[in-house]
């Protein structure tokens, strides 16, 4: 018989006890492994979806971080909205002049090439307008492109899937300018199938309706990104929706656009009636990205952001500091959950000391009754330490379904988050620190004294 | 076997001075003698045992057991005498409540080889008539159970020498009879030399030796208060 079975002994002797410490310590144990991760789920998370296969996002200027939740995440407040010109930048004189013929604007638009044609190469820039809901969805204006080139997933090389239909076209007889692609939680959501009809509201979810449907072609597979959540509208047909065309200033220079006169097809919007909120943009060549974004911050005009740049400072300035905060209450649950253990051992010294005195009796040294109790201490330590992390990756766990909807991050049973490891020695050392006081009263006792009947 | 010479033992008082409790010139137990302790409450009987076990250490004088000479021994060489020489017998509470009967009496065996040998556990279980209650807390045996399982666990180290204090006096007339029977025979077929403490003259009767407290202690136990 160790002094470890006898410590074991005592430990269910005082049954009622023991469960209780040790279930306060696992309480204690459960909670530290469960802030650690989530917080290792949402920056996972955050991160993640911070990669999307675009390095800059080009927005008016303002918040860099509300242009990156706007056009990354879909969040907080809606922008305000550049001129259709500045997405013009990104292109070469050819394209521009074809715009202009197609849409009809200011001729001399493509008689340059835009300033920032030559960083982008051969990447994309592709726009984003936003500013309408469907139901508490954003609605996204945006261009075929979109479906295309964008990427996500972890080493973000998946391209979209859809799990039915396609993606949206730009015109076709059927549906003309009124297609949509539906993100799949908004499809879980809100039971649209193929072939239905989104009506989106203006400016809020409870904005009201511009009396123009998108017809769905098309249902998103699941990315674990924030695409999930949003309805994605043809631009041009966007554009077309009532009070969504600016009004054209009085100066303004406009050849209208060259349509061949059986053309049934309803006219689009001219240059300088049209906005997009923001631009993805990807450089052909990563080593133009910052010469870019310099130019673009410098120009006045707009401002260019790194979605991931900005992802991290929110990370470390805000949502780290928080969670940390919340670790550190957390671990002082375990220290409080600890001291739990100090008192209870202690308590019951004055029952002990009669056994104490009885194995001292036996022969046994000091040390051996100290180690004792040092050992029961690890053995609430131990147990609750266990229990508590059990607990909190099978609550983890359980909730997986919902945390992977939400953020998109799949969690493991046993997928251990950061400095979760170092949980055990903090914990071991706390019940070590809580055995010493009644431990020492163990190696104090007399035993002469305590034998006295 | 046990040889005291000139044994001084004072214990501090709680209100400062010291308490002369022992001043014994000279007390001497043969291998394998039973001797019976009687005396006065309070006059020191349960302090001598300690004394002799090595739980108290003694203030001036010479205790030698087995011909160890223990004042000078460190209190971990002490406890290292007593798991290997000394049985212990108490009056109450002789058991560990948490452990079972045969537990009770293996942990006699693991502080002193650290070596448990079950079978004699067992056998030793037997031997006080508690085969079938081995398993048993003790608070599910009766006191003279208990008293049983203490007697097994004191002679499960192989003492040379068993103390007892007052073994029998929470004991039921019957009951005390079978228990002195089993610490008399015991030591008797294993040569253990046995030390009682007792207040009754007929458990004393039962012993070859009866020695007075008051004969052998040169401090009387009235003046103590
Ligand atoms: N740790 C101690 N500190 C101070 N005084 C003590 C201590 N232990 C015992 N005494 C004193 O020593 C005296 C002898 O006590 P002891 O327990 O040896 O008597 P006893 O002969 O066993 O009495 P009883 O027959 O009632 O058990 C008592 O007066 C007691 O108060
Ligand atoms: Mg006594």
């Amino acid at each position: 018989m160790n002094l470890l079975f006898i410590a074991w002994r005592n430990f269910r002797y005082r049954a009622l006890s023991s469960f209780l410490t040790t279930l306060s310590l696992m309480l204690g144990v459960g909670l530290v492994v469960m802030v650690m991760a989530i917080y290792g789920i949402i920056s996972e998370a955050f991160v993640r979806n911070a990669a999307v296969g675009y390095n800059l996002v080009v927005g008016p200027r303002g918040s860099a971080l509300q242009l990156t939740l706007n056009s990354v995440y879909y969040l907080s407040q809606p922008i305000e909205n550049l001129p259709y010109t500045e997405y013009m930048e990104f292109f070469p004189a050819e394209e521009r002049a074809k715009m202009v013929r197609e849409f009809g604007g200011d001729p001399k638009l493509g008689e340059r090439d835009g300033v920032y044609a030559g960083f982008v190469g051969d990447g994309y820039a592709i726009p984003l307008a936003l500013g309408d809901y469907f139901g508490e969805f954003r609605v996204v204006g945006t261009i075929p492109d979109f479906f295309e080139k964008l990427r996500h997933g972890p080493e973000v090389d998946q391209p979209f899937t859809f799990r039915e239909g396609r993606a949206l076209e730009t015109y076709n007889e059927e549906n003309q300018y009124f297609e949509c692609v539906l993100g799949s939680r908004v499809a879980a959501q809100s039971g649209m199938k193929v072939g239905d009809v989104m009506n989106p509201t203006h400016g809020d979810p409870e904005g009201k309706g511009h009396g123009q449907g998108f017809t769905v072609v098309g249902i998103l597979a699941p990315t674990g990104t924030p695409n999930d959540r949003a309805v994605f509208v043809n631009l041009e047909g966007f554009y077309l929706l009532e009070g969504h065309a600016k009004p054209i200033e009085d100066d303004a220079v406009i050849t209208l656009p060259e349509r061949d006169p059986d053309d049934t097809r309803p006219p689009l919007l001219m240059i300088p009636e049209r906005e997009v909120t923001s631009i993805l943009v990807r450089n052909g060549n990563i080593m133009h990205a910052p010469g870019m974004q310099n130019r673009i911050n410098e120009s006045g005009r707009a401002q260019a952001a790194a979605p991931i740049g900005e992802i991290n400072k929110l990370m470390s300035v805000i949502v780290g500091p928080l969670l940390s905060a919340l670790l550190v209450i957390t671990l002082i649950t375990c220290v409080v959950a600890a001291f739990g253990v100090l008192v209870a051992i202690y308590n019951s010294m004055n029952d002990r000391r009669r056994d104490i005195a009885v194995m001292r009796a036996l022969g046994a040294r000091r040390g051996s009754v100290t180690w004792v109790i040092l050992f029961e201490s690890l053995i609430i330590a131990i147990i609750g330490g266990a229990a508590g992390w059990l607990l909190a990756h099978v609550a983890i766990y359980s909730a997986g379904t919902f945390i992977e909807q939400q953020t998109g991050v799949q969690v493991g049973l046993f997928s251990v988050s950061q400095f979760e490891w170092l949980l055990l020695p903090f914990v071991l050392v706390l019940s070590l620190m809580a055995g010493i006081v009644p431990a020492m009263a163990a190696y104090r006792t007399d035993v002469g004294s305590n034998l006295s009947a | 076997m046990l040889t005291i010479e000139n044994l001084i033992k004072k214990f501090q008082q709680p209100g400062g001075g010291e308490l002369t409790v022992l001043d014994v010139p000279k007390f001497e137990i043969a291998s394998a003698e039973q001797v019976a302790l009687i005396g006065e409450s309070g006059g020191g009987k349960t302090t001598l045992l300690h004394l002799i076990a090595g739980m108290l250490s003694a203030t001036s004088g010479s205790i030698r057991v087995d011909n160890i000479e223990l004042t000078r021994l460190s209190e971990q060489g002490r406890d290292r005498f007593r798991a290997a020489t000394i049985g212990y017998v108490f009056q109450t509470f002789n058991l560990l409540p948490a452990f079972s009967a045969v537990e009770n009496v293996k942990l006699g065996m693991t502080f002193g080889s650290g070596r448990v040998d079950s079978e004699r556990a067992l056998d030793l279980l037997d031997r006080v008539g508690l085969a079938e209650r081995a398993n048993y807390r003790p608070n599910q045996l009766s006191v003279g159970q208990q008293q049983r399982v203490a007697i097994a666990r004191a002679l499960a180290g192989r003492p040379k020498l068993l103390l007892a204090d007052e073994p029998t006096a929470n004991v039921d007339p019957a009951s005390a009879d079978s228990v002195l029977d089993l610490i008399i025979d015991s030591c008797r077929s294993e040569s253990i030399a046995l030390l009682m403490v007792t207040h009754s003259m007929d458990v004393a009767d039962r012993f070859e030796r009866i020695e007075r407290l008051e004969d052998i202690n040169r401090i009387p136990a009235l003046k103590q208060s």
